[in-house]
């Protein structure tokens, strides 16, 4: 179902041999080919009462999408009203149905309010916040080397994206250059990083859609990443592993090997995975034709990441604007054909070979030297040094008593993480604390989505759309 | 991130001017100044051509909605703003990119405190729907248009705008919703 891009195209080439449907460009850009039908999503369904989904975006007036992402969002306790929901389906027949805030299938505390003809979703509305701890608030508080603390926990199943994109405007507001061995570093831990939140991704997505025994495997491979993690950064979770200036320590003696036993044993487990989901029937059921968001909608609603690459537009941050030394390693952008569940499950999955793939080449390219920036004003002196020398000492007590003051500007440096593009928007006012800090943040995002996507499907459905759009709720509420 | 001369393939913009930084003829895009910070393009407006500007660059080919945030300027009122852009109290950063030639663009609009309203960018990009929730909700900006103007991240019934400068954190103690506040 996916197709890979290797270098330049800015979107997946159309497949040669679908004349009547139109080219991707075409669905991209809105055309309707001559010969084929009108422009419409794909795999609309058919009913007695029409279609029942939204027309593509190009042919989608913005009054009915404004109807569509409007006001489904009633306060708790006024929610089972039908009467003040204007639609023109006659109240007794629709059913507005709560789903969450707690309910094992949203991962997390989401809520989503779905107005139901039959098993059939009309309209539907995320409703989010419950997990809403006023992280930007808390970042203008904290000095900028407290401040990837607070970030890594924001998306915790993919952290080290956090710290990443927090350090990267860190970096630029104050104009230093990591060295290449730091930088190298984190494009290690970021890669399996991406590994270890596609598995867990592939666990609950399994479980979600009666795949029970991919939950246990999908945890299991998790662990080995969790464990070097462990070893590398002393902690499973929330790292604060990388950090403005590079990253807090050096990898282990023996990364080597922990490394390159991942990068063998998870390509196997992979053809195992490939066997046990790809070719299941009931699998490829629940999935294909589930959910199809058509390129030029994914890309209206703000969707990044596997989302929209499932739906085609070969958009990676990694190879578009590069960061880190991804422009000096070799890897492919996955990308989907039809925007379906089916494309967005088979781009995460050979996500994590192509991770695994940059994983081997940093193995033989890791460069030797620095793991941070000597910058005495940005980095602490080792902590050998504050026994032996004053002014080790002093540095470090100003360093972790007043931090390190940061110039006047805004920067904003954008990450592909697990989940889409993640980008911490900072503005400095010149003091040791940024004076904002805002997340932008890809969960949040693709959320949008769900209502486009569950109009028309089945409720059960619904279940699938939020697994594959993968949010993570601590990533949307921050 | 960035290069920042404005496309050559966009219709209203003037010609880069070349290399010189320091104070040559003014780049714009529309009609709104465009400067370079840090390497990224960015764009200044006030409300009153926010919403032309911002339908001219989705003409311009910028596909992708990044991003919407707000900013509140009030205790750093000295910011640099290009000639010709009046500092406000708030700002709306929104953050755009183009797919073809992988351009960013940042656009800053200046919003006022006693007026803070701007027309919504959700019949331009629907994907703008969240974001200028959780700006209205976090700063009290409105956005003129938007199919659901409320709150987002926290409760319906809150006061006050958590990220506004003068709004102290920590002030309340008890944040459940039906327990009485001390305010």
């Amino acid at each position: 179902m996916s197709t890979t891009d290797t270098s330049n195209t800015g979107t997946g080439d159309p497949a040669p041999d679908e004349p009547k449907r139109g080219s991707l460009a075409d669905r991209l850009l809105g055309r309707t080919v001559p010969g084929g039908p009108q422009l419409t999503s794909m795999l609309q369904h058919k009913t007695s009462e029409g279609a029942q989904e939204l027309l593509a975006r190009a042919r989608t007036q913005a009054a009915e999408l404004r109807r569509e992402g409007g006001v489904l969002r009633l306060p708790e306790g006024a929610a089972l009203d039908p009467e003040d929901i204007d639609i023109d389906v006659p109240s007794d027949e629709t059913m507005i149905l709560n789903i969450g805030p707690s309910h094992p299938s949203t991962h997390g505390v989401l809520r989503l309010m779905v107005e139901l003809d039959g098993e059939t979703i009309l309209r539907s509305k995320p409703v989010i916040g419950y997990l809403h701890t006023g992280m930007e608030k808390t970042a203008e508080e904290l000095m900028y080397h407290q401040g990837s603390t607070n970030v890594t926990r924001m998306d915790y199943l993919s952290p080290f994206f956090n710290e990443l994109a927090f350090s990267l405007s860190v970096e630029k507001l104050l104009g230093v250059e990591v060295p290449p061995r730091a930088t190298w570093i984190r494009m290690l831990m970021c890669e399996l990083n991406r590994v270890s939140s596609h598995f867990l991704w592939m666990a609950t997505n399994g479980s979600d859609i009666g795949a029970i025994n991919m939950l246990v495997y999908g945890w299991r491979e998790r662990e080995i990443l969790l464990a070097f993690f462990e070893k590398v950064t002393g902690l499973r979770m929330n790292h604060n592993y990388i950090r403005p200036g590079g990253v807090a320590a050096d990898l282990p003696d023996g990364w080597r090997d922990d490394v390159a036993a991942i990068c063998e044993a998870i390509p196997k487990r992979m053809d195992e995975y490939d066997n046990l989901l790809t070719g299941q029937p009931i699998l490829q059921q629940r999935l294909q034709g589930v959910g199809a968001l058509d390129a030029q909608t994914a890309l209206d609603l703000g969707c990044t990441g596997p989302l929209l690459r499932g739906s085609g537009v070969a958009w990676d941050a990694r190879r578009d604007t590069p960061y880190l030394a991804y422009d000096e390693v070799d890897f492919d952008v996955i990308v989907g054909s039809e925007g379906d569940c089916w494309d967005r499950f088979a781009v995460r999955i050979n996500e994590i070979r192509e991770s695994i793939r940059i994983c081997q080449q940093i193995l033989d390219r890791m460069p030797e030297g620095d793991f941070r920036v000597q910058d005495k004003k940005v980095t602490p002196p080792p902590r050998s040094r504050i026994d032996e020398s004053m002014e080790a000492l002093i540095h470090h007590f100003k360093l972790y008593t007043e931090g390190f003051k940061v110039p006047v500007g805004e920067a904003y440096v954008p990450v592909e993480s697990a989940r889409g593009e993640l980008g911490c928007y900072i503005v400095s006012d010149g003091t040791s604390r940024p004076y904002r800090c805002h997340v932008r943040a890809p969960s949040f995002a693709n959320l949008q989505s769900f209502s486009t996507m569950a109009r028309g499907g089945f409720i059960a459905d619904a279940i699938v759309l939020v697994s594959t759009i993968d949010p993570v709720l601590g990533d949307v509420d921050r | 991130m960035t290069d920042t001369p404005p496309p050559a393939d966009a219709g209203n913009e003037t010609p880069a001017a070349s290399s010189e930084d320091a104070a040559p003829a003014r780049e714009t895009v529309h009609g709104a100044p465009l400067v370079d910070s840090l390497g990224s393009a960015v764009v200044h407006t006030g409300v009153d051509g926010y919403g032309e500007l911002m339908a001219a660059l989705k003409k311009d080919g910028y596909q992708l909605f990044v991003g919407l945030c707000g900013v509140d300027y009030l205790t750093h009122p000295g910011r640099e703003l290009p000639e010709g852009v009046e500092a406000q109290r708030f700002e709306v950063v929104v953050e755009l990119a183009r797919m073809e030639d992988r351009k960013r663009l940042r656009v800053r609009c200046q919003v006022p405190a006693d007026n803070p309203t701007v027309p919504t960018l959700f019949d331009l990009w629907a994907g703008s729907e969240a974001h200028e929730r959780e700006t209205y909700d976090m700063y009290g900006i409105n956005f003129e248009g938007h199919p659901d103007p409320s709150r987002i991240l926290m409760p319906e019934d809150w006061e006050g705008h958590p990220l506004r400068k003068d709004y102290a954190s920590g002030r309340i103690p008890v944040q459940f919703k039906e327990a009485p506040s001390g305010r």
